[in-house]
């Protein structure tokens, strides 16, 4: 960040709140990381531990808020302090939500089932699994790193996971269609996938802020979306 | 024209598209020739051998609020006393350069000086009414310019310009008590009431708030807001929270140059310099 300003400990309240954020940032990353991993395992404790993680995630939101809040109350930031500090706002509530969505991914574990078949399903959501997980961690780093250029790539990437979205919805739409026995699991599984594509779609919202916070102007409103699953659901 | 003339001129309009284009583009141009009052050009100021200014150049947009923004010793208050030629007073100060008032140069040797201030004029950092009644503060422009034919004309003037200057109320019963009677926030009314009694183009206000209490400072700029509807106004503010809520438009002056202008929202959201970004966020320069 440019310069130090006048007043110190204005610097040092501005680094606690980017702090917080990347904190969240961090914990978001494990705890998508690991709901997934619980899904795809069927490792119960490990989801345990994603949804109590959540508690973690929401108190600093409530801090984060607060200090910003705190912040303008007492600096009246300008410019590019007033920036960070909105973007901050804005930046915690997309990451307490990608905690949320975790957290609803690591609950259906025990109701997906810890059979060989529902193993299987499972795996149909491993490489969106991983896309999201990409990209929240590409996005994150591109904060810490500030690098502007390489979050308007990543948000334009959001276009893949949308995409692979599409192709879990009609993998899992086949396995419910060949055994009626597989629905409860898939049905389960079709949630966690949507729980992705709203992660990954969180992550966007990150990029655009972050990219506000350091350059200055908002990134155009065109987002590329390419969920097709409303278009596959319809009756042939 | 007459009514027909004007049909037949609208009938034609519609059937060429690219005509209306052409009006929209001829019309946008008139406003936007329009909008600006005051220009400076290449604006240079000596004080004696000291260079105060350097080549400085804005527009001073019509019907809207400009606020100078920078440091102490920036030139800021400077330039704007070029405005309404108030360096004229100060001796061994030299001003170079070309400022146009409604497109007239104002430092054409021709210009009578008296007329100019009354077209462009100036509110203080203190508030200094005369020692008179508060009547004869608002009246004595108008008076010496000879505004108003009679009595009646006269408190008319007096009347209006105090109400708007959201004096009115609060002091229409004591209307010949001394003007310096009143609070600190009241008497800074009192003259922009007096600036605007010889219905100016210009209001240049230097610092008006800076020794009013927070509840004057408000009324004040909510009267800033009123009068940009009928006045071009530019103000030097060294409070940027006060620059951001009543200017539309914002310049940043750093040692005598005009680092950057442009909207007030950009200015304080994503200003395009670093040094105007470090004065408005508060960091070394």
């Amino acid at each position: 960040m440019a310069g130090q300003h006048i007043v110190a400990s204005f610097d040092e309240e501005l680094g606690q709140i980017d702090r917080l954020i990347r904190d969240m940032g961090d914990l978001a990353q494990a705890m998508v990381k690991a709901a997934t991993q619980s899904l795809l395992d069927n490792d119960v404790p490990l989801a345990q531990r994603v949804i109590s993680d959540d508690v973690v995630m929401d108190a600093r939101q409530r801090e984060l808020d607060e200090r910003a809040i705190a912040l303008i109350a007492k600096r009246q930031p300008m410019a590019q302090d007033l920036r960070a500090v909105v973007g901050a706002i804005r930046m915690a509530s997309d990451l307490e939500r990608v905690g949320d969505l975790a957290k609803n991914i690591s609950k259906r574990v025990s109701a997906v089932g810890s059979g060989a078949m529902q193993r299987k399903l499972s795996h149909s959501i491993d490489t969106m699994a991983q896309m999201v997980g990409a990209q929240l961690a590409g996005v994150i780093d591109n904060y810490v790193g500030r690098d502007p250029d390489a979050l308007v790539t990543l948000r334009a990437d959001d276009e893949n996971i949308d995409v692979q979205y599409t192709a879990v919805f009609r993998e899992l739409l086949t396995y419910m269609m060949e055994d009626p026995r597989n629905i409860t699991a898939c049905t389960h599984l079709l949630f966690c996938a949507k729980n992705l594509e709203r992660i990954g779609d969180h992550a966007t919202n990150i990029a655009e802020n972050a990219y506000y916070v350091m350059v200055g102007r908002q990134l155009p409103l065109h987002r590329p979306k390419l969920d097709e699953t409303s278009i596959s659901a319809r009756p042939a | 024209m007459t009514n027909n003339q004007e049909t037949d001129t609208a009938a034609m309009n519609m059937s060429s598209g690219q005509f209306i284009e052409d009006q929209l583009t001829a019309d946008g141009r008139r406003a936007n020739a329009l909008k600006t009052r005051v220009t400076a050009k290449d604006v240079n100021v000596f004080y004696g051998a000291k260079q105060a200014l350097f080549d400085v150049s804005v527009n001073v947009p019509d019907k809207g609020v400009i606020a100078f923004i920078g440091p102490s010793g920036c030139g800021k208050s400077t330039f704007l006393r070029c405005l309404n030629r108030m360096n004229d007073t100060i001796e061994g100060c030299r001003v170079e350069g070309e400022i146009r008032l409604d497109g007239q140069d104002v430092y054409d040797p021709k210009i009578d000086v008296v007329e100019l201030r009354a077209r462009v004029g100036m509110v203080f950092q203190k508030p200094n009414p005369f020692p008179k009644s508060i009547f004869e503060n608002v009246a004595y422009g108008p008076k010496i310019h000879g505004l108003a034919s009679n009595k009646s004309e006269l408190e008319e003037i007096v009347v209006t310009s105090l109400k708007k200057a959201s004096l009115f109320e609060e002091v229409k019963d004591r209307l010949h008590e001394p003007g310096t009677g009143l609070s600190g926030g009241q008497q800074q009314r009192l003259c922009i009431a007096r600036a605007i009694a010889v219905s100016p183009e210009v209001i240049l206000m230097d610092e008006p708030c800076s020794a009013l209490d927070p509840i004057a400072t408000a009324k004040i700029e909510e009267l800033i807001d009123e009068l940009r509807e009928n006045f071009t106004i530019a103000i030097v503010t060294h409070s940027m929270q006060q620059a951001a809520r009543v200017s539309q438009r914002t310049a940043f002056f750093h040692l005598g140059v005009l680092v950057e202008e442009g909207p007030t929202e950009q200015i304080f959201t994503a200003p395009s310099d670093k040094r105007t970004q470090d004065y408005v966020t508060g960091r070394f320069g």
